[in-house]
C-alpha cells in the first residue's frame, strides 16, 4: 500500500470510523475491510473497500455510508471501489474487534483461516458463560459469515463468526 | 466462449436452484444454509458477469442458447436428498478448480482465492450430508443413492476443457474421483458405475445445448425483469 499524506490518513480514520452495517457493534476499520484512502484530486478521493464474502449484500451499504461520511466533511466527490485482492480473512479483523464480538453476543473467529476442507476441532467459546463445551448447530447462520452453535453448559445457542 | 461466462453462469443458475428452497427446505437451518450458499454463489456470478457485461442484461435478458452453464447446475432439485448430490457433484468440482484456479496467475485467480474459502464450507455442507443420509435410515440411504445416479450422466462435462480456463481436466478429473468416490464410500453408497455422459445429449451446456428444465426455470428467473424493465426497489 502506498503511504497516505496526512490528510488521507485522516479521511482513513473517517472512513473507518463507519460502523459495519450488519454488526453494528464493529467498526469497518476493526473489521479490516478498508483497504486504502487515495485523494485524486483537491476534491476526490478514492476508497479501497474490500468484501468480506463475495457476496456479501452490506457491501453496498457500507459504500454509501463511507460516502456520506467523507461528502459531510467536506470532500466532493467520493469514489468507494472494491477490491478483491489480497482476500480479506478473518485473522484481518482486529484484536478490539473480536472483544466487541464476543461483548455481543457473538463468538469471534478462531486465528489462522482454514485452508482446504475446514478443520473445526479448536473449541470455541460460549460467549455468554464462558464454557468451551459448545456444539455445532448449523454452517451457516443469519449471515453468510456466521455458523449457529449451542452451548451444552447454559444451554443458550449462539452466533460464532466462522473462520475465513 | 468467455471463460467468465461459463463459471459466472455455473454460478448464477445454481443459485437460482438453490433460491428456490426459499419455505420448502426439510428444516429451518437447511433453508438458512442453501440460502447462504446460494448468496455466495451469486456473489461469485456478479463479479464474472460483471467482467464481461452489464450483469443484469447478461442474466436477465439472454435466451436459453446464450447460457453456457454446465447442464448439471440446471438440474432441478428434486427431494432434499437429490440437491444434495448435486451439491456434492459441484462443490468438490467448483472447490477443486478454485484451488487451481487460485494457485495460477490467470484473470480468475484473485476471485477463486476468494471464493476457494466459501466454496469450502459449500463442500462440507455436502459431504457431511451425504454421510448422514446415506449411513441413516434405509430411506434416506435409498433417497441419496438415487440421487447420486440421477445426476451421475452429468458429471462427465465438468471436465471438459473451456476455452480461456487454464487448468488441467485430466488431473482435476482424477481428484473429484478420488473425493466424491471416498465420501460415497464411508456413507456405506455405491458410487454409480454408468458413463459420465451420454452420447447425444448430456454435456452440451457449454455449447449453449440445455436440458427441457432449463427454460422453464429461466422463464421464471427473468420473468419480473422482463414485464418491468428496469425497475429497482
Amino acid at each position: 500500500m502506498v503511504t497516505e499524506t496526512l490528510l488521507e490518513a485522516e479521511l482513513h480514520r473517517l472512513a473507518g470510523s463507519v460502523p459495519d452495517p450488519e454488526l453494528p457493534v464493529l467498526t469497518l476499520d476493526e473489521l479490516g475491510v478498508l483497504r486504502g484512502v487515495r485523494m485524486d484530486g483537491p476534491d476526490h478521493v478514492t476508497v479501497q473497500l474490500t468484501p468480506t464474502y463475495t457476496g456479501c449484500p452490506a457491501i453496498e451499504a457500507m459504500s454509501a455510508d463511507i460516502e456520506r461520511v467523507l461528502r459531510d466533511h467536506g470532500v466532493a466527490e467520493v469514489s468507494v471501489v472494491t477490491v478483491l485482492a489480497p482476500a480479506w480473512s478473518t485473522d484481518d479483523i482486529s484484536d478490539e474487534g473480536r472483544r466487541k464480538l464476543a461483548e455481543f453476543g457473538i463468538a469471534p473467529p478462531r486465528p489462522g483461516g482454514p485452508s482446504g476442507p475446514v478443520p473445526l476441532t479448536l473449541s470455541v467459546r460460549c460467549p455468554h458463560c464462558g464454557s468451551t463445551d459448545t456444539e455445532l448447530l448449523s454452517r451457516f447462520s443469519s449471515t453468510a459469515c456466521k455458523a449457529l452453535r449451542r452451548c451444552v453448559a447454559c444451554r443458550e445457542p449462539f452466533d460464532h463468526f466462522k473462520e475465513l | 466462449m468467455s471463460a467468465a461466462l461459463a463459471l459466472g453462469d455455473d454460478a448464477l443458475v445454481l443459485s437460482h436452484r438453490l433460491g428456490e428452497w426459499a419455505g420448502h427446505a426439510p428444516v429451518l437451518e437447511e433453508e438458512v444454509a442453501l440460502a447462504n450458499i446460494a448468496l455466495d454463489l451469486l456473489g461469485q456470478a456478479r463479479m464474472l458477469l460483471s467482467s464481461v457485461g452489464d450483469e443484469d442484461e447478461l442474466a436477465f435478458l439472454r435466451e436459453e442458447r446464450s447460457f453456457r452453464n454446465v447442464q448439471l447446475v440446471e438440474q432441478p432439485n428434486g427431494d432434499f436428498a437429490h440437491t444434495i448430490a448435486r451439491q456434492l457433484y459441484f462443490s468438490v468440482y467448483q472447490h477443486l478448480l478454485y484451488e487451481q484456479l487460485a494457485a495460477g496467475t490467470g484473470e480468475f485467480a484473485d476471485l477463486a482465492t476468494k471464493a476457494v474459502k466459501e466454496v469450502a464450507y459449500h463442500r462440507d455442507h455436502a459431504e457431511r450430508w451425504v454421510l448422514r443420509l446415506g449411513d441413516g435410515t434405509a430411506e434416506s440411504h435409498e433417497r441419496m443413492q438415487n440421487g447420486l445416479d440421477a445426476l451421475w450422466r452429468f458429471t462427465g462435462e465438468l471436465f471438459r476443457p473451456v476455452e480461456g480456463l487454464d487448468v488441467d481436466g485430466e488431473s482435476l478429473h482424477g481428484s473429484w474421483s478420488s473425493a466424491v468416490t471416498s465420501v460415497v464410500e464411508r456413507a456405506t453408497l455405491r458410487l454409480p458405475s454408468g458413463p459420465q455422459s451420454s452420447a447425444w445429449s448430456a454435456g452440451a451446456g457449454r455449447q449453449g445445448l440445455h436440458t427441457e428444465p432449463f427454460g422453464r426455470m429461466l422463464a421464471e428467473m427473468q420473468h419480473l425483469h422482463r414485464s418491468h424493465p428496469g425497475a429497482s426497489w
